[in-house]
């Protein structure tokens, strides 16, 4: 029963463009963060008629301005996506009445979650993989080799850094019962986050500290945060587990 | 095979079931009747698991479902009022990929069963289309062969053939027909013409309490209080005030250039109605016994409820 969920959830992905849009975006994304670090200053400095003084000042591009524009530019995609892409998932079958025909099958209503928060997590994996991929191999062109140990932690703890809105979303689209209250939801959460990412202390043990930590990671530093991963830990268990609890007791 | 007892279900201040409760015996079609707002799909959806009863029990295929924990749904299949489908989805994908595995059947046993389900619904032209361009005929057909595929032993189908053409709708109900004995059916619905045709047993709801439960055959000897309908060559020139007074006749209305006379007795009322129209020398063109439909018992009950 829950291959069949699975397979369809994958599908799904696949048929509605959800999948393909989302790789598309962490590849272009990967592909595009070393040129823009290789290329920006050289453009700035193409500029007719900047100053000599502005002209010095423009730092010589390095490997790590790379990982930070990987960083920047796949967080910024990836979390508005995986929020556009998931916030329907549930709400939208409430609304159309598909859950109504899917709940009166012999199927778990808590198997449904975590057959789509599966398959939302592989997505992102994916996208990783391959956006990971076009970065790795044009920072080596343009750049140097990356370290591929670190590299992938690094695309691990993004995953994990994803997967704490993939799931933030979903619990949004289980408790509303229409995908407009869902987007609310979801958004809520995300400034939420971004407010406690920026304030100091409490930063630290928020999930937005980990992309960082996967930078550190690959450019040799020794600064840990595991204390975010523990607390995106639990905010992921606890999202799906609510989400899971809220659509069991829901009368559809 | 289906026993509800005393279900309550209010929404806000709304009671939309009041204390219902009903008995189906196994393999007959139950045609669930009532006016809308009657509490109807609200019994089907707590029948189906999707929503949970105020207070009151209920049996399905002697399991207790209103226990936690129960669950029957792999022996039931159930048509909502307004199937809905994955429109990314063809017809063939959702009953062979989807639906028949969710049951346990899958592979050559999948696909033989989906493309049976197509067929028997008028589908199989469609099969390969997406759900997406479905026509609501077409989904409600779909949505009785998902309910049907894998083989229920109770049938929920909460008015089935509501958005068909007459073709569709005698089609579904053939097969409704043909479930009879093999299958226990509650269909609700508000065509009384089809309940009229296909069920064996009539259960009328109002308010969210059952007002009346009988076979059908024994609802309409029950309720039958026989009606003459009268047309006469010079139309209804003042005789049906006279007719009024004759003492085996109840009541007189006229409609359409037909008087409808509702008597006391068939037999009394035949010999004293055509020596009154021969007395007062009307020509009769049409003069004919009319049992009333379920129609008319239904309408009778509700008012008389109101």
């Amino acid at each position: 029963m829950f291959r069949t969920l699975l397979a369809k959830e994958f599908r799904e992905q696949w048929r509605t463009w959800k999948a393909v849009i989302l790789l598309s975006i962490f590849l272009i994304s990967g592909l595009i963060s070393p040129v823009l670090a290789k290329y920006t200053p050289v453009l700035l400095r193409s500029i007719p008629g900047i100053p000599e003084a502005l002209m010095a000042a423009i730092p010589e591009p390095t490997i790590s301005d790379a990982i930070a524009q990987y960083i920047k530019n796949t967080s910024q995609f990836g979390i508005l996506l995986i929020i556009l892409l998931t916030m329907g998932v549930i709400a939208q079958e409430k609304e159309r009445g598909t859950a109504a025909m899917l709940f009166t099958k012999p199927v778990r209503r808590s198997a449904v979650v975590l057959a789509k928060w599966i398959t939302g997590v592989s997505v992102i994996l994916v996208g990783l993989a391959i956006g990971g991929f076009g970065c790795l191999a044009y920072t080596a062109m343009l750049f140097e080799g990356l370290p591929l140990g670190t590299f992938i932690a690094l695309n691990l703890l993004m995953a994990v850094y994803f997967t704490v809105y993939l799931s933030i979303t979903l619990l949004a689209s289980a408790v509303a019962r229409s995908q407009s209250m869902a987007a609310v939801g979801a958004f809520g959460g995300l400034v939420v986050l971004l407010v406690l990412d920026s304030l100091p202390r409490i930063g630290d043990y928020t999930p937005g500290k980990l992309p960082g930590w996967g930078a550190t990671l690959v450019l040799g530093g020794h600064t840990t945060a595991w204390a975010a991963l523990g607390v995106s830990a639990v905010i992921i268990v606890a999202a799906v587990a609510l989400a899971c609890w809220q659509l069991e007791r829901e009368e559809i | 095979m289906i026993r509800i007892e005393n279900f309550v279900k209010a929404y806000g201040r709304v009671h939309a079931l009041d204390g219902l409760s009903l008995n189906v015996e196994p393999g007959v079609v139950y045609g669930f009747l009532g006016p809308n707002g009657a509490g109807k799909t609200t019994t089907m959806r707590i029948l189906s698991g999707l929503a949970r009863p105020d207070n009151g029990r209920a049996w399905v295929l002697n399991q207790e479902i209103t226990q936690s924990g129960s669950d029957i749904r792999s022996l039931i299949g159930v048509l909502p009022e307004e199937p809905a489908f994955y429109p990314w989805m063809t017809a063939r994908e959702y009953l062979r990929d989807f639906i028949a595995p969710l049951y346990g059947i899958t592979g050559q046993t999948a696909k033989k069963r989906s493309a049976e389900m197509l067929e028997k619904a008028g589908l199989t032209e469609a099969a390969d289309r997406r759900l997406a361009g479905f026509s609501r005929g077409m989904r409600q057909r779909m949505g009785l062969a998902q309910a049907l595929i894998h083989n229920p032993q109770v049938l929920l189908l909460d008015e089935p053939v509501s958005a068909l053409d007459p073709a569709g709708r005698k089609e579904v109900l053939d097969l409704i027909e043909a479930l009879r004995g093999s299958t226990t059916i509650l269909l609700s619905t508000h065509i009384l013409a089809d309940v009229e045709r296909v069920c064996d047993v009539v259960g009328i709801i109002n308010k969210g309490r059952l007002i009346l439960q009988d076979h059908r055959e024994t609802l309409m000897a029950r309720y039958a209080s026989p009606l003459f309908e009268v047309e006469a060559d010079n139309g209804l020139d003042n005789w049906p005030d006279r007719v009024k007074l004759l003492p085996v006749v109840e009541n007189v209305s006229v409609s359409n250039h037909t008087a409808r006379i509702l008597v006391k007795n068939i037999k009394e009322a035949q010999k004293a109605l055509l020596a009154f129209f021969v007395a007062e020398g009307i020509a009769v063109r049409r003069f004919e016994i009319i049992h009333p439909s379920l129609e008319d018992i239904f309408l009778r009950l509700i008012e008389k409820e109101s």
